[in-house]
């Protein structure tokens, strides 16, 4: 267990001596939020709700989601295919620690690390500039990080399972890409869920994507409450959950099938 | 000429690697047409919640989309030096660009082309043919040349940028996270400028001329006659901003003193 503390602590101090590459990073974000303010504040025009939310309800989940994701993106997809590629993993695969459990707990080191140097003075920073509402209850912030932690794990089980293609697809980068653009649709990232047709809201409900940002975002503007809110976070917990299957499997038949390319 | 064969040379040889990894390959351009698509579902999913942007209305911005994607693709074909500093720099790469009878920059695009990109221009022509039919849009002749001379200008335009941002390593080889922001800022160029406030217009005018890219070139095919002046500064724009870049990496580049060993 400690093993895996270090490898948080030695992927958050490597961060850390990068760290005046964020301050750049911040205010690229924000004016990237900003950029969403604008164009949600003309797609409401003088529309007092869309879909259950007011426009400052919109302005924070915009804030909100794009700082979440700060927390829970990561590139260990990539770390992994490049691994793969250059047969680093063979040497990962014996030494004494679970490879995906390190590669984890090197995502957590990043993420907390982006959380406090990234998401917390840009969210500072974003609400300086544009009418975020804060006023939510200690509860909802309660809810809201126990939320975040499991969109973070359950995005983390996604780069997992896309990095380990690359066992099987040897290069992989069009997946990868593929995978960012789906999630970065299908979470609500870019659009609440609840905006899509029906039909559409129906399919995303058996996807996992939705547990990654667009729960933890509509928690923290109460557009989830009470016995909605209970749910949400259970399929969050259920996804969790669930997610290890495939995870375990691909694992087991990638270890068969190693082939090292690089080496 | 010398360059021109070169280029072709390296044309030829980047698909034959391309197509030892098939499936990849094919992975990728479908995630390119993914991520076109994505954009134009945020598109019409906006739309059923609203009748204009802006003053625009959906198909409008839909064609400003297509028209966008087209030097975009381009772009993206040959200006492939998002990852200059991590890959030339650190790895100390820069040192055997530095031997190669070419401009550096030159030899670095050659290295760099991503050709299965150029399919993001077809489908840009595609959303862009629909939302012509659909607003019974009218052309002359000579609108082919000037879309061609705005296309070019758009795609000088961002390798503008993009090189100038790259040259960066030169000055500081350490991380950053400049570049992957620096596409997501690019986006804002497809949504009509007037949505934006005082401040980020002339961002994206002057300074990060990415609406030179999208909204403003497009408005001339629109008809859109108040943003004529704009559309019509594309290319001087184009021109403008790839000299700065070519300027400054020729600075850079009498800069450099190598890293890595």
């Amino acid at each position: 267990m400690s093993m895996y503390l270090e490898m948080i602590r030695v992927r958050f101090l490597m961060m850390l001596a990068y760290r005046t590459n964020y301050y750049s990073g911040i205010l690229i974000y924000s004016i990237n939020i900003g950029a969403y303010y604008f164009l949600w504040s003309a797609i409401y025009g003088g529309k007092e709700e869309i879909q259950g939310l007011s426009v400052a309800q919109m302005t924070t989940y915009v804030a909100v989601a794009w700082m979440a994701r700060a927390f829970y993106y990561n590139n260990i997809d990539r770390e992994i295919a490049a691994e793969i590629k250059d047969g680093k993993v063979a040497i990962e695969m014996i030494r004494p620690y679970n490879y995906l459990g390190m590669k984890t707990m090197q995502a957590l080191g990043e993420g907390v690390f982006r959380l406090l140097f990234f998401s917390v003075p840009g969210m500072i920073i974003v609400a300086l500039i544009f009418p975020v509402t804060f006023n939510a209850s200690l509860n909802t912030w309660l809810f809201f990080f126990v939320s975040l932690v499991f969109s973070f794990i359950v995005n983390t089980y996604i780069n997992l399972l896309t990095g380990m293609m690359t066992f099987f697809l040897f290069n992989n980068t069009g997946l990868i890409r593929a995978k960012r653009v789906v999630i970065d649709l299908f979470s609500g990232l870019l659009l609440p869920i609840s905006f899509y047709p029906g039909w559409a809201q129906e399919v995303m409900s058996y996807l996992p994507f939705q547990a990654i940002s667009y729960i933890p975002s509509m928690i923290f503007t109460e557009g989830l409450v009470g016995q909605e809110m209970y749910n949400a976070l259970l399929s969050q917990v259920f996804w969790v959950v669930i997610l290890l299957i495939p995870i375990r499997l691909l694992w087991s038949l990638a270890k068969k099938h190693l082939i090292v390319q690089g080496g | 000429m010398f360059y021109l064969s070169l280029f072709f040379q390296y044309a030829s040889q980047y698909l034959k690697t391309r197509l030892t990894y098939r499936v990849d390959t094919i992975l990728e351009i479908l995630s390119d047409l993914l991520s076109q698509g994505v954009n134009l579902i945020f598109i019409l999913i906006v739309f059923r919640h609203t009748a204009f942007l802006g003053g625009w209305n959906r198909d409008e911005i839909i064609f400003i989309y297509g028209f966008f994607l087209v030097p975009y693709a381009i772009f993206s074909s040959f200006f492939n030096i998002w990852d200059f500093n991590e890959r030339y720099i650190v790895k100390g790469e820069m040192d055997r660009i530095l031997t190669r009878p070419v401009h550096s920059l030159f030899q670095i695009i050659l290295e760099r082309i991503e050709l299965e990109s150029l399919f993001g221009a077809i489908t840009g022509l595609v959303v862009m043919s629909y939302a012509m039919a659909n607003l019974d849009l009218t052309f002359a002749w000579y609108d082919v040349l000037l879309f061609i001379v705005m296309v070019i200008g758009g795609t000088f335009i961002y390798a503008g940028i993009f090189i100038s941002i790259a040259t960066i390593g030169f000055w500081s080889d350490s991380r950053t996270d400049i570049m992957p922001m620096m596409y997501n800022i690019s986006n804002y160029g497809r949504y009509p400028i007037n949505i934006y406030n005082k401040v980020i217009q002339f961002v994206l005018t002057w300074i990060l001329p990415f609406a030179f890219v999208g909204v403003y070139p497009a408005s001339y095919f629109l008809n859109r006659e108040e943003w004529y002046g704009y559309a019509f500064f594309t290319p001087v724009m184009g021109i403008l901003f790839l000299g700065i870049s070519i300027v400054l990496w020729n600075a850079g580049v009498k800069k450099y003193r190598g890293a890595g060993n």
